[in-house]
Protein backbone atom coordinates (compact mmCIF):
# COMPACT_ATOMS: atom_id res chain seq x y z
CA UNK A 1 0.00 0.00 0.00
CA UNK A 2 2.74 2.06 0.93
CA UNK A 3 4.11 2.00 -2.37
CA UNK A 4 1.04 3.35 -4.04
CA UNK A 5 0.28 6.08 -1.96
CA UNK A 6 1.98 8.97 -3.53
CA UNK A 7 3.73 10.89 -1.13
CA UNK A 8 3.22 14.96 -1.40
CA UNK A 9 6.59 16.26 -0.74
CA UNK A 10 7.52 14.03 -4.08
CA UNK A 11 4.88 15.41 -6.07
CA UNK A 12 5.58 18.96 -5.18
CA UNK A 13 9.09 18.67 -5.98
CA UNK A 14 8.42 16.92 -8.85
CA UNK A 15 5.95 19.30 -10.15
CA UNK A 16 8.21 21.83 -9.63
CA UNK A 17 12.00 20.16 -11.05
CA UNK A 18 9.54 19.61 -14.10
CA UNK A 19 8.58 23.14 -14.65
CA UNK A 20 11.92 24.67 -13.83
CA UNK A 21 13.10 22.05 -16.85
CA UNK A 22 10.38 22.63 -19.18
CA UNK A 23 10.72 26.69 -18.72
CA UNK A 24 14.86 26.52 -19.32
CA UNK A 25 15.23 24.18 -21.53
CA UNK A 26 12.31 25.21 -23.85
CA UNK A 27 13.95 29.01 -23.83
CA UNK A 28 17.35 27.66 -24.17
CA UNK A 29 17.71 24.53 -25.81
CA UNK A 30 14.77 23.15 -27.73
CA UNK A 31 13.87 26.84 -28.95
CA UNK A 32 17.58 27.00 -30.63
CA UNK A 33 17.94 23.06 -31.26
CA UNK A 34 14.84 23.28 -33.34
CA UNK A 35 14.94 26.08 -35.25
CA UNK A 36 18.41 25.50 -36.18
CA UNK A 37 17.54 21.97 -37.50
CA UNK A 38 14.43 23.39 -39.46
CA UNK A 39 16.78 26.54 -40.70
CA UNK A 40 19.27 23.79 -41.88
CA UNK A 41 16.23 21.66 -43.41
CA UNK A 42 14.99 24.67 -45.33
CA UNK A 43 18.38 25.44 -46.17
CA UNK A 44 18.64 21.73 -47.58
CA UNK A 45 15.01 22.44 -49.06
CA UNK A 46 16.10 25.55 -50.54
CA UNK A 47 19.24 24.19 -52.00
CA UNK A 48 17.89 21.14 -53.55
CA UNK A 49 15.20 23.00 -55.29
CA UNK A 50 17.37 25.37 -56.82
CA UNK A 51 19.15 22.51 -57.83
CA UNK A 52 16.25 21.39 -59.71
CA UNK A 53 15.49 24.69 -60.98
CA UNK A 54 19.12 25.14 -62.70
CA UNK A 55 18.37 21.07 -64.05
CA UNK A 56 15.52 22.41 -65.56
CA UNK A 57 16.75 25.51 -66.61
CA UNK A 58 19.68 23.29 -68.57
CA UNK A 59 17.41 21.17 -69.75
CA UNK A 60 15.14 24.24 -71.41
CA UNK A 61 18.39 25.80 -72.38
CA UNK A 62 19.36 22.45 -74.19
CA UNK A 63 15.76 22.04 -75.76
CA UNK A 64 15.75 25.62 -76.75
CA UNK A 65 19.54 25.36 -78.34
CA UNK A 66 17.85 22.34 -80.71
CA UNK A 67 15.35 23.99 -81.42
CA UNK A 68 16.55 27.18 -82.61
CA UNK A 69 19.30 24.89 -84.28
CA UNK A 70 16.12 23.18 -86.42
CA UNK A 71 14.70 26.45 -87.36
CA UNK A 72 17.97 27.53 -88.82
CA UNK A 73 17.84 24.38 -90.71
CA UNK A 74 14.44 24.92 -91.83
CA UNK A 75 15.24 28.33 -92.65
CA UNK A 76 18.54 27.69 -94.59
CA UNK A 77 16.11 24.68 -96.65
CA UNK A 78 13.81 27.54 -97.60
CA UNK A 79 16.39 29.73 -98.46
CA UNK A 80 17.95 27.75 -100.58
CA UNK A 81 14.93 26.28 -102.19
CA UNK A 82 13.44 30.35 -102.81
CA UNK A 83 17.08 30.66 -104.41
CA UNK A 84 16.64 28.03 -106.24
CA UNK A 85 13.35 29.29 -107.43
CA UNK A 86 14.54 32.09 -108.66
CA UNK A 87 17.28 31.11 -110.47
CA UNK A 88 14.43 28.70 -112.32
CA UNK A 89 12.36 31.93 -112.71
CA UNK A 90 15.22 34.42 -113.86
CA UNK A 91 16.63 31.71 -116.19
CA UNK A 92 13.06 31.17 -117.55
CA UNK A 93 11.97 35.11 -117.54
CA UNK A 94 15.65 35.76 -119.19
CA UNK A 95 14.64 32.51 -122.14
CA UNK A 96 11.23 34.18 -122.85
CA UNK A 97 12.83 38.18 -123.00
CA UNK A 98 15.04 36.49 -124.83
CA UNK A 99 12.94 34.98 -127.45
CA UNK A 100 10.61 37.83 -127.67
CA UNK A 101 13.22 40.37 -128.52
CA UNK A 102 14.70 37.89 -130.98
CA UNK A 103 11.06 37.54 -132.51
CA UNK A 104 10.38 41.00 -132.59
CA UNK A 105 14.18 41.76 -134.35
CA UNK A 106 13.43 38.93 -136.71
CA UNK A 107 9.76 40.41 -137.49
CA UNK A 108 11.40 44.09 -137.95
CA UNK A 109 14.19 42.54 -139.81
CA UNK A 110 11.67 40.88 -142.28
CA UNK A 111 9.58 43.91 -141.70
CA UNK A 112 12.83 45.83 -143.18
CA UNK A 113 14.02 43.17 -145.83
CA UNK A 114 9.95 43.38 -146.88
CA UNK A 115 10.23 47.03 -147.51
CA UNK A 116 13.35 47.27 -149.01
CA UNK A 117 12.43 44.22 -151.11
CA UNK A 118 9.23 46.35 -152.30
CA UNK A 119 11.23 49.69 -152.63
CA UNK A 120 13.45 47.81 -154.85
CA UNK A 121 11.23 45.95 -156.85
CA UNK A 122 9.71 49.34 -157.75
CA UNK A 123 13.09 50.85 -158.05
CA UNK A 124 13.93 48.13 -160.38
CA UNK A 125 10.37 48.90 -162.44
CA UNK A 126 11.10 52.38 -162.98
CA UNK A 127 14.54 51.36 -164.11
CA UNK A 128 13.78 48.88 -166.52
CA UNK A 129 10.57 51.37 -167.61
CA UNK A 130 13.30 53.71 -168.45
CA UNK A 131 15.36 51.62 -169.81
CA UNK A 132 12.61 50.06 -172.09
CA UNK A 133 11.74 53.52 -172.97
CA UNK A 134 15.26 54.43 -173.67
CA UNK A 135 15.42 51.13 -175.88
CA UNK A 136 12.18 51.74 -177.54
CA UNK A 137 13.13 55.32 -178.33
CA UNK A 138 16.55 54.25 -179.85
CA UNK A 139 14.54 51.21 -181.56
CA UNK A 140 12.29 53.50 -182.75
CA UNK A 141 14.44 56.27 -183.70
CA UNK A 142 16.81 53.43 -185.64
CA UNK A 143 13.71 51.41 -187.59
CA UNK A 144 12.78 55.21 -188.17
CA UNK A 145 16.31 56.08 -189.68
CA UNK A 146 15.00 55.16 -193.66
CA UNK A 147 12.41 55.50 -195.20
CA UNK A 148 11.72 51.72 -195.77
CA UNK A 149 12.04 50.97 -192.58
CA UNK A 150 9.17 53.25 -191.43
CA UNK A 151 6.65 51.52 -194.32
CA UNK A 152 7.87 48.70 -193.31
CA UNK A 153 6.61 48.66 -189.76
CA UNK A 154 3.32 50.78 -190.47
CA UNK A 155 2.65 47.73 -192.51
CA UNK A 156 3.67 45.36 -189.46
CA UNK A 157 1.64 47.50 -187.01
CA UNK A 158 -1.46 47.46 -189.48
CA UNK A 159 -0.62 43.89 -190.22
CA UNK A 160 -0.55 43.10 -186.20
CA UNK A 161 -4.15 45.28 -185.83
CA UNK A 162 -5.53 43.07 -188.36
CA UNK A 163 -4.60 40.19 -186.26
CA UNK A 164 -6.06 41.10 -183.46
CA UNK B 1 17.83 -17.41 -37.47
CA UNK B 2 19.12 -14.90 -35.33
CA UNK B 3 16.46 -14.71 -32.76
CA UNK B 4 16.46 -18.98 -32.31
CA UNK B 5 19.85 -18.66 -31.56
CA UNK B 6 18.99 -16.29 -28.45
CA UNK B 7 16.27 -17.95 -27.22
CA UNK B 8 18.17 -21.75 -27.22
CA UNK B 9 20.96 -20.23 -25.49
CA UNK B 10 18.43 -18.08 -22.99
CA UNK B 11 16.97 -21.40 -22.34
CA UNK B 12 20.30 -22.89 -22.11
CA UNK B 13 21.29 -20.77 -19.43
CA UNK B 14 17.84 -20.72 -17.11
CA UNK B 15 18.09 -24.47 -17.56
CA UNK B 16 21.16 -24.12 -15.75
CA UNK B 17 20.14 -21.74 -13.31
CA UNK B 18 17.48 -23.73 -11.81
CA UNK B 19 20.05 -26.85 -11.87
CA UNK B 20 21.94 -24.53 -9.86
CA UNK B 21 19.79 -23.34 -7.42
CA UNK B 22 17.85 -26.79 -6.63
CA UNK B 23 21.31 -28.11 -6.31
CA UNK B 24 22.00 -25.30 -3.79
CA UNK B 25 18.73 -25.50 -1.79
CA UNK B 26 19.38 -28.89 -1.42
CA UNK B 27 22.77 -27.98 0.18
CA UNK B 28 21.61 -25.78 2.18
CA UNK B 29 19.19 -28.16 3.61
CA UNK B 30 21.80 -30.41 4.47
CA UNK B 31 23.98 -27.88 6.22
CA UNK B 32 20.86 -26.84 8.30
CA UNK B 33 20.40 -30.56 9.25
CA UNK B 34 24.29 -30.61 10.38
CA UNK B 35 24.78 -27.49 12.14
CA UNK B 36 21.02 -26.87 13.76
CA UNK B 37 22.65 -23.41 14.00
CA UNK B 38 19.93 -20.92 12.99
CA UNK B 39 20.50 -17.79 11.54
CA UNK B 40 18.98 -14.32 10.99
CA UNK B 41 16.61 -15.17 8.32
CA UNK B 42 17.69 -12.76 5.35
CA UNK B 43 14.64 -10.51 4.78
CA UNK B 44 14.51 -10.15 0.88
CA UNK B 45 11.05 -8.15 0.80
CA UNK B 46 12.67 -5.32 3.45
CA UNK B 47 15.57 -5.09 1.61
CA UNK B 48 14.22 -4.50 -1.88
CA UNK B 49 10.98 -2.33 -0.03
CA UNK B 50 14.12 -0.25 1.34
CA UNK B 51 15.69 0.24 -2.07
CA UNK B 52 12.55 1.11 -3.61
CA UNK B 53 10.58 2.85 -1.64
CA UNK B 54 12.09 6.49 -0.84
CA UNK B 55 14.21 7.80 1.76
CA UNK B 56 15.51 10.45 3.99
CA UNK B 57 19.22 9.78 3.94
CA UNK B 58 20.82 8.69 0.54
CA UNK B 59 22.93 5.38 1.47
CA UNK B 60 26.52 5.21 0.04
CA UNK B 61 27.67 1.98 1.51
CA UNK B 62 28.37 0.71 4.42
CA UNK B 63 27.32 2.55 7.05
CA UNK B 64 28.02 5.65 4.90
CA UNK B 65 25.27 7.56 4.07
CA UNK B 66 24.71 11.04 2.60
CA UNK B 67 22.55 13.49 4.84
CA UNK B 68 19.62 15.30 3.41
CA UNK B 69 17.52 17.93 4.31
CA UNK B 70 14.61 17.36 5.97
CA UNK B 71 11.68 19.89 5.71
CA UNK B 72 8.54 20.06 7.28
CA UNK B 73 6.21 22.30 7.35
CA UNK B 74 4.31 22.08 10.82
CA UNK B 75 1.66 24.39 12.47
CA UNK B 76 4.13 26.41 13.93
CA UNK B 77 5.91 26.97 10.53
CA UNK B 78 8.96 25.69 8.62
CA UNK B 79 11.24 23.29 10.57
CA UNK B 80 14.19 22.12 9.15
CA UNK B 81 17.05 20.30 10.23
CA UNK B 82 19.86 17.33 8.55
CA UNK B 83 18.35 13.52 8.29
CA UNK B 84 21.95 12.63 10.35
CA UNK B 85 19.97 14.05 13.73
CA UNK B 86 18.37 10.79 13.68
CA UNK B 87 21.32 8.56 13.14
CA UNK B 88 20.36 6.15 10.82
CA UNK B 89 17.28 5.31 12.95
CA UNK B 90 13.70 4.52 10.96
CA UNK B 91 11.74 2.81 13.89
CA UNK B 92 10.99 5.93 15.69
CA UNK B 93 13.23 5.66 18.77
CA UNK B 94 15.11 8.67 18.16
CA UNK B 95 13.79 11.42 19.03
CA UNK B 96 14.71 14.91 17.35
CA UNK B 97 13.53 18.09 19.14
CA UNK B 98 12.75 21.57 17.05
CA UNK B 99 11.06 24.64 17.91
CA UNK B 100 9.43 22.84 20.79
CA UNK B 101 8.37 19.83 18.65
CA UNK B 102 9.58 16.01 18.85
CA UNK B 103 10.11 14.36 15.30
CA UNK B 104 10.76 10.59 14.96
CA UNK B 105 11.72 8.85 11.64
CA UNK B 106 8.99 5.60 11.44
CA UNK B 107 9.95 3.52 8.40
CA UNK B 108 11.07 7.00 6.40
CA UNK B 109 8.13 8.54 7.24
CA UNK B 110 8.42 11.84 9.54
CA UNK B 111 6.02 11.87 12.91
CA UNK B 112 5.40 15.06 14.84
CA UNK B 113 4.94 13.32 18.20
CA UNK B 114 1.93 14.91 20.65
CA UNK B 115 3.37 16.84 23.74
CA UNK B 116 4.03 13.72 26.20
CA UNK B 117 4.45 10.70 23.47
CA UNK B 118 8.14 9.60 23.47
CA UNK B 119 6.76 7.08 20.82
CA UNK B 120 4.32 6.71 17.75
CA UNK B 121 1.60 4.43 18.38
CA UNK B 122 -0.47 2.99 15.72
CA UNK B 123 -4.04 1.55 15.48
CA UNK B 124 -5.39 -0.80 13.53
CA UNK B 125 -5.73 1.04 10.13
CA UNK B 126 -2.27 1.97 10.83
CA UNK B 127 -3.32 5.89 11.70
CA UNK B 128 -0.98 7.21 14.36
CA UNK B 129 -2.71 7.95 17.32
CA UNK B 130 -0.51 10.15 19.62
CA UNK B 131 1.46 11.72 16.57
CA UNK B 132 0.49 13.91 13.84
CA UNK B 133 2.06 13.57 10.35
CA UNK B 134 3.63 17.34 8.83
CA UNK B 135 3.34 17.98 5.24
CA UNK B 136 7.16 17.07 4.37
CA UNK B 137 8.85 18.78 1.72
CA UNK B 138 11.82 17.01 2.35
CA UNK B 139 14.78 17.08 -0.13
CA UNK B 140 14.78 12.87 0.00
CA UNK B 141 16.92 10.41 -1.84
CA UNK B 142 14.41 10.54 -4.56
CA UNK B 143 13.90 14.44 -4.60
CA UNK B 144 17.78 14.44 -4.63
CA UNK B 145 18.22 12.22 -7.31
CA UNK B 146 16.22 13.97 -9.51
CA UNK B 147 17.90 17.37 -8.72
CA UNK B 148 20.91 15.25 -10.11
CA UNK B 149 19.25 13.98 -12.94
CA UNK B 150 17.78 17.85 -13.65
CA UNK B 151 21.56 18.87 -13.80
CA UNK B 152 22.62 16.18 -15.92
CA UNK B 153 19.46 17.33 -18.26
CA UNK B 154 20.58 20.92 -18.24
CA UNK B 155 24.29 20.28 -18.96
CA UNK B 156 23.38 18.23 -21.82
CA UNK B 157 20.97 20.09 -23.48
CA UNK B 158 22.49 23.37 -22.80
CA UNK B 159 25.66 22.02 -24.09
CA UNK B 160 23.66 20.47 -27.35
CA UNK B 161 22.31 23.91 -27.80
CA UNK B 162 25.60 25.96 -27.79
CA UNK B 163 26.98 23.24 -30.23
CA UNK B 164 24.42 24.80 -32.69
CA UNK B 165 25.06 28.19 -32.11
CA UNK B 166 28.66 27.84 -32.51
CA UNK B 167 28.41 26.52 -35.47
CA UNK B 168 27.90 28.77 -38.43
CA UNK B 169 25.96 26.48 -40.74
CA UNK B 170 23.31 24.94 -37.87
CA UNK B 171 25.35 21.69 -37.69
CA UNK B 172 25.94 20.15 -34.24
CA UNK B 173 28.72 19.07 -32.31
CA UNK B 174 30.13 17.09 -29.80
CA UNK B 175 26.97 15.77 -27.67
CA UNK B 176 25.44 17.76 -29.73
CA UNK B 177 25.82 15.12 -32.39
CA UNK B 178 23.83 12.77 -30.36
CA UNK B 179 21.14 14.46 -29.14
CA UNK B 180 19.96 15.60 -32.34
CA UNK B 181 18.94 12.07 -34.15
CA UNK B 182 16.27 11.04 -30.43
CA UNK B 183 15.39 14.95 -30.97
CA UNK B 184 14.18 13.85 -34.39
CA UNK B 185 12.89 11.24 -33.65
CA UNK B 186 10.16 12.81 -30.86
CA UNK B 187 9.78 15.22 -33.69
CA UNK B 188 9.22 12.92 -36.49
CA UNK B 189 7.96 9.60 -35.16
CA UNK B 190 6.06 11.08 -32.30
CA UNK B 191 4.86 14.87 -32.71
CA UNK B 192 4.22 14.74 -36.13
CA UNK B 193 2.41 12.04 -36.89
CA UNK B 194 0.44 12.18 -33.18
CA UNK B 195 -0.51 15.76 -33.01
CA UNK B 196 -0.30 17.02 -37.17
CA UNK B 197 2.07 19.24 -38.78
CA UNK B 198 -0.43 22.10 -37.78
CA UNK B 199 0.20 22.35 -34.01
CA UNK B 200 2.89 19.90 -33.09
CA UNK B 201 5.24 22.65 -32.74
CA UNK B 202 3.27 23.91 -29.27
CA UNK B 203 4.19 20.83 -27.83
CA UNK B 204 7.61 19.89 -28.60
CA UNK B 205 9.06 21.17 -25.38
CA UNK B 206 7.04 19.39 -23.54
CA UNK B 207 7.37 16.31 -25.12
CA UNK B 208 11.45 16.89 -25.38
CA UNK B 209 11.29 17.66 -21.78
CA UNK B 210 8.91 14.76 -20.76
CA UNK B 211 10.78 11.46 -22.59
CA UNK B 212 14.66 13.40 -21.41
CA UNK B 213 13.53 14.11 -18.00
CA UNK B 214 11.68 10.25 -17.63
CA UNK B 215 14.23 8.52 -19.44
CA UNK B 216 17.47 10.26 -17.78
CA UNK B 217 15.65 9.16 -14.53
CA UNK B 218 15.16 6.01 -15.58
CA UNK B 219 18.68 5.42 -16.78
CA UNK B 220 19.77 6.80 -13.10
CA UNK B 221 17.73 4.12 -11.72
CA UNK B 222 19.69 1.88 -13.31
CA UNK B 223 22.83 2.53 -12.14
CA UNK B 224 23.39 0.70 -8.88
CA UNK B 225 25.63 3.00 -6.84
CA UNK B 226 26.12 6.45 -5.06
CA UNK B 227 24.46 8.65 -6.48
CA UNK B 228 22.78 7.20 -8.59
CA UNK B 229 20.37 3.81 -7.89
CA UNK B 230 16.93 5.66 -6.81
CA UNK B 231 13.83 4.46 -7.74
CA UNK B 232 12.71 7.70 -8.76
CA UNK B 233 10.96 6.73 -11.75
CA UNK B 234 9.40 3.97 -10.67
CA UNK B 235 7.62 6.04 -7.41
CA UNK B 236 4.18 6.81 -7.90
CA UNK B 237 4.49 10.40 -6.95
CA UNK B 238 6.72 11.04 -10.34
CA UNK B 239 4.95 9.35 -12.61
CA UNK B 240 1.33 10.49 -11.64
CA UNK B 241 2.75 14.08 -11.57
CA UNK B 242 3.20 14.01 -15.12
CA UNK B 243 0.86 11.92 -16.18
CA UNK B 244 -1.17 14.51 -14.45
CA UNK B 245 0.67 17.41 -16.89
CA UNK B 246 -0.17 15.53 -19.63
CA UNK B 247 -4.04 15.21 -18.41
CA UNK B 248 -4.13 19.05 -17.93
CA UNK B 249 -2.35 20.59 -21.21
CA UNK B 250 -4.77 17.69 -22.87
CA UNK B 251 -7.83 19.63 -21.04
CA UNK B 252 -6.79 22.77 -22.30
CA UNK B 253 -6.26 22.23 -25.71
CA UNK B 254 -9.29 20.63 -26.05
CA UNK B 255 -11.28 21.68 -28.87
CA UNK B 256 -15.49 21.38 -29.04
CA UNK B 257 -15.39 18.04 -30.94
CA UNK B 258 -13.20 16.71 -28.47
CA UNK B 259 -16.18 16.73 -25.68
CA UNK B 260 -18.31 16.04 -28.85
CA UNK B 261 -17.22 13.04 -29.42
CA UNK B 262 -16.63 11.70 -25.65
CA UNK B 263 -19.95 12.48 -24.44
CA UNK B 264 -22.28 12.58 -28.31
CA UNK B 265 -20.81 10.23 -30.12
CA UNK B 266 -21.63 11.40 -33.51
CA UNK B 267 -22.75 8.80 -35.94
CA UNK B 268 -24.57 6.29 -33.73
CA UNK B 269 -28.12 5.26 -32.48
CA UNK B 270 -29.32 6.84 -29.28
CA UNK B 271 -28.94 4.69 -26.68
CA UNK B 272 -25.77 3.58 -28.10
CA UNK B 273 -24.59 7.23 -27.87
CA UNK B 274 -26.20 7.33 -23.96
CA UNK B 275 -24.27 3.87 -22.93
CA UNK B 276 -20.61 5.18 -24.45
CA UNK B 277 -20.98 8.59 -23.03
CA UNK B 278 -20.19 7.52 -19.69
CA UNK B 279 -17.44 4.71 -20.91
CA UNK B 280 -15.55 7.91 -22.85
CA UNK B 281 -15.78 10.43 -19.61
CA UNK B 282 -13.97 7.48 -17.71
CA UNK B 283 -11.90 6.89 -19.94
CA UNK B 284 -10.64 10.34 -20.12
CA UNK B 285 -9.32 9.91 -16.30
CA UNK B 286 -8.02 6.09 -17.21
CA UNK B 287 -5.89 7.37 -19.79
CA UNK B 288 -4.01 9.07 -17.15
CA UNK B 289 -3.92 6.69 -14.36
CA UNK B 290 -2.92 4.11 -17.28
CA UNK B 291 0.02 6.25 -18.24
CA UNK B 292 0.92 6.52 -14.30
CA UNK B 293 0.72 3.10 -13.39
CA UNK B 294 2.41 1.71 -16.26
CA UNK B 295 5.43 3.77 -15.87
CA UNK B 296 5.72 2.85 -12.43
CA UNK B 297 4.97 -0.46 -12.60
CA UNK B 298 7.08 -1.05 -15.05
CA UNK B 299 10.51 0.80 -13.60
CA UNK B 300 9.23 -0.59 -10.31
CA UNK B 301 8.86 -3.68 -11.42
CA UNK B 302 12.55 -4.21 -13.21
CA UNK B 303 14.17 -2.81 -9.98
CA UNK B 304 12.83 -5.67 -8.00
CA UNK B 305 13.22 -8.58 -10.26
CA UNK B 306 16.86 -7.24 -9.81
CA UNK B 307 17.01 -6.98 -6.39
CA UNK B 308 15.18 -10.31 -6.16
CA UNK B 309 17.96 -12.14 -8.40
CA UNK B 310 21.03 -10.32 -6.52
CA UNK B 311 19.26 -11.72 -3.02
CA UNK B 312 19.13 -15.10 -4.53
CA UNK B 313 22.71 -15.38 -3.55
CA UNK B 314 22.09 -14.15 0.25
CA UNK B 315 19.34 -16.54 0.07
CA UNK B 316 21.22 -19.41 -0.46
CA UNK B 317 24.70 -18.41 0.44
CA UNK B 318 26.31 -20.60 -2.39
CA UNK B 319 28.59 -19.31 -5.21
CA UNK B 320 27.00 -20.58 -7.72
CA UNK B 321 23.89 -19.74 -7.37
CA UNK B 322 25.67 -16.32 -6.91
CA UNK B 323 26.93 -16.82 -10.10
CA UNK B 324 24.18 -17.97 -11.85
CA UNK B 325 22.25 -14.55 -10.30
CA UNK B 326 25.60 -12.50 -11.35
CA UNK B 327 24.46 -13.92 -15.07
CA UNK B 328 21.08 -13.09 -14.71
CA UNK B 329 21.31 -9.89 -13.35
CA UNK B 330 23.34 -8.75 -16.45
CA UNK B 331 20.59 -10.31 -18.80
CA UNK B 332 17.70 -8.45 -16.99
CA UNK B 333 20.14 -4.71 -16.86
CA UNK B 334 20.58 -5.14 -20.53
CA UNK B 335 17.04 -5.50 -21.02
CA UNK B 336 15.97 -2.85 -18.42
CA UNK B 337 18.24 -0.78 -20.83
CA UNK B 338 15.98 -1.64 -23.40
CA UNK B 339 12.98 -0.84 -21.10
CA UNK B 340 13.50 2.34 -19.74
CA UNK B 341 13.60 3.93 -22.83
CA UNK B 342 10.86 2.59 -24.26
CA UNK B 343 8.31 3.61 -21.60
CA UNK B 344 9.93 7.05 -22.30
CA UNK B 345 9.00 6.69 -25.03
CA UNK B 346 5.97 5.29 -24.62
CA UNK B 347 4.83 7.94 -22.10
CA UNK B 348 5.92 10.18 -24.48
CA UNK B 349 4.04 8.61 -27.37
CA UNK B 350 0.69 8.23 -25.37
CA UNK B 351 0.81 11.80 -24.25
CA UNK B 352 1.37 13.27 -27.95
CA UNK B 353 -1.73 10.53 -28.81
CA UNK B 354 -4.05 12.30 -26.45
CA UNK B 355 -2.85 16.11 -27.10
CA UNK B 356 -3.92 14.88 -31.14
CA UNK B 357 -7.12 13.40 -29.95
CA UNK B 358 -8.01 16.59 -27.94
CA UNK B 359 -6.76 18.85 -31.21
CA UNK B 360 -8.83 16.72 -33.66
CA UNK B 361 -11.37 18.72 -35.79
CA UNK B 362 -14.97 17.48 -37.19
CA UNK B 363 -14.28 15.91 -40.26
Amino acid sequence: MELITPEFGLIFWTGISFLILLFILKKFAWKPILNSVNTREQSIKDALAAAEAAKREMENLTADNERILKEARAERETLLKEAREIKTKMIADAEEDAKVKADKLIANAQAAIETEKKAAISELKAQVANLSLDIAEKVVKAELSNKDKQLKLVEDMLGDAKLN
Amino acid sequence: MKTSKFSISRNLLLGAFFLLSTFAVNASKSNEKKDFVEEEAFDTKELIFHHITDSHSFHIAGDMALPLPIILWTENGLVTFMSSEFHHDIDGKTIVEKNGMKFVNVHEKIYQLDAGASSVTFDAEHHPTNAKKPLNFSITKNVFSMFLSMAFILLIFLLSARSYKRSNNNMPSGIGKFMEPIILFIRDEVAIPNIGEKHYGRYMPFLLTLFFFIWINNVIGLIPFFPFSSNLSGNIAFTVTLALFTFIITLFSSKKYYWKHMLWMPGLPVPMKLFLAPIEFMGMFIKPIALTIRLFANITAGHIIVLSLISLTFIFKNYFVGVGSVVFVVFISVIEVLVVAIQAYIFTMLSALYFGQALEEEH
